[in-house]
């Protein structure tokens, strides 16, 4: 067997890039809030029919403007720094120094700006300062068919809505019944706790493991991104408008605008299983992305 | 529903005069504690310099820079962003810190439960709503940072701000056993049922 080497239409990836894109895009997050959510905004304020829920909306889209002409941070909460890398055909990079890289990029972000390190040892809660740790920033890779593309994503997630996490592994006998009422309970459960209104993240299917990453996939998608499983879409429009009869509203003091959207992911499951998972992303539903193509490097959401 | 302005500390004859919907803007001084500053001060029995008594606290641990001018920065901090976190996982520290420490008022955001509704009722205190997630704007509303306590648990250290026109802030949980936070609880659970009517549940 003989193993090939391609060096024409490859593209190269510098790991010292990649820290300096990683530093940037953890900062840039937490300033700069994506367009669909600047939308979702507009738009739950345009229905809002309770008075405290509209005057509440009303600071939180005051703030998105503050943060911005005082080139703030949106939100004190730094959050878990998430970084989502996904690898197209015909880009070359050494997986471990990737991950160096990373990890390197958000310390320097925590130094450079500086920025409140949120992030502690699980037992002592010893804080470094570095906003990393033991397999924190978390890092996920994927890959697509993008050729000479890799794109980074980076989600500093609020500790307020990740505390809105929840896994119930339903039997079948429960049906999509269960599913929609653990959802309905949990959001009711969260309460304000989770700085509504939210994005309802939903994982339905796989394991364990994978219904709660699910879960977090959704509550990170973009607002009007739909989900690619038509099963799963029927739930995202039923869930959305159900969560929204609650009357929790804005901080849960009440109101029509309880979430920007309730998003769905689905896998395949086991015959003996039903599991749903809920994870939540508060309005201040930060992310930036990278894209690296062979002559530049693109910012955006 | 009506709007006061206080210059703090404040006594308890006017914390008891606030009521749920009213809204406070606060002057003054204004302390920053959060998760690990109240293990420390009640679990592994730390105590403070400072004089909380009368006093507001908000549920934070802020953004902030180290700097060496203490004419203008007296605590070495200078504020990069302030905001608010929820208030529910320190639900069991509100009584010691009312008793112990003679705080009037807890500003945080998504509420306080039953233990410090009872708390505020007993020993006359409030719950004030801030809302979270709005950290850039609330971050203008302090002057300064003046001192700093147990800074070994930065950032959950004790912080001692300077404020000047803190607010509005929406009156969530009065003395008199009024919760905005119960009532909006008491709607979602009531409409409930028609939710899941409407999703198809079978009951």
């Amino acid at each position: 067997m003989t193993v090939l080497r391609y060096s024409i239409g490859v593209m190269k990836i510098d790991s010292r890039i990649v820290e300096d894109v990683c530093k940037a895009l953890y900062i840039r997050a937490l300033k700069v809030l994506p367009d669909d959510i600047k939308q979702g905004f507009a738009r739950l304020d345009a229905a809002e029919s309770d008075a405290t829920g509209k005057a509440i909306l009303g600071t939180m889209m005051q703030n998105i403007k503050v943060a911005e002409s005082t080139d703030n941070l949106l939100c004190q909460d730094t959050g878990i720094p998430i970084y989502n890398v996904t690898i197209g055909p015909n880009v070359q990079l050494d997986g471990h120094q990737l991950k160096q890289a990373i990890v390197r990029g958000c310390a320097a972000a925590t130094h450079e700006h500086p920025l409140r390190s949120s992030v502690v040892h699980p037992i002592t809660r010893a804080n470094d300062h570095t906003n990393t740790g033991r397999r924190v920033p978390v890092i996920n890779i994927d890959f697509s068919d993008e050729p000479e593309v890799l794109r980074i994503e980076m989600i500093p997630k609020g500790s307020g809505s990740e505390n809105g996490s929840f896994l119930k592994m339903c039997v079948p006998a429960e049906g999509v019944d269960g599913i929609k009422t653990f959802v309905v309970d949990k959001v009711i459960e969260a309460g304000g706790k989770v700085c509504p209104p939210t994005i309802v993240g939903v994982g339905v299917g796989g394991t364990a493991d994978l219904c709660v990453h699910l879960a977090k996939i959704a509550a990170t998608r973009a607002l009007g991104s739909v989900c690619d499983d038509e099963e799963g879409a029927k739930l995202e429009r039923e869930l959305t408008a159900a969560v929204n009869s609650l009357g929790i509203g804005p901080q849960g003091l009440g109101g029509d605008s309880t979430a920007f959207a309730v998003h769905v992911e689905t896998a395949a499951t086991h015959i003996t299983m039903n599991p749903v998972a809920v994870n939540i992303q508060c309005h201040s539903a930060r992310r930036a992305t990278a894209t690296f193509t062979p002559n530049t490097v693109e910012y955006g959401f | 529903m009506a709007h006061h302005d206080f210059d703090m500390p404040i006594s308890e004859d006017q914390v008891r005069s606030l009521r749920i919907g009213d809204t406070v803007s606060l002057g003054g001084t204004l302390f920053g504690i959060r998760d690990a500053t109240q293990i420390a001060m009640f679990d592994h029995g730390r105590k403070t310099r400072f004089d909380l008594n009368g006093h507001a606290v908000i549920h934070t641990a802020p953004n902030v820079k180290k700097v060496e001018d203490k004419t203008k920065f007296p605590a070495g901090y200078a504020p990069i962003c302030i905001g608010t976190t929820t208030s529910a996982r320190m639900e069991r520290f509100t009584r010691p810190l009312m008793e112990q420490y003679g705080v009037r008022i807890i500003i945080g955001k998504g509420g306080l439960m039953q233990q410090s509704q009872a708390a505020f009722a007993d020993l006359g205190g409030v719950y004030l709503a801030i809302i979270g997630g709005a950290a850039a704007l609330e971050t203008t509303w302090i002057e300064a940072i003046e001192d700093v306590d147990l800074d070994d648990l930065n950032p959950e250290s004790l912080w001692k701000f300077r404020v000047c026109d803190f607010g509005p802030l929406l009156v969530g949980m009065d003395s008199h056993g009024g919760s905005l936070y119960e009532t909006v609880q008491a709607t979602a659970a009531e409409r409930r049922a028609h939710a899941l009517s409407v999703l198809g549940v079978k009951s």
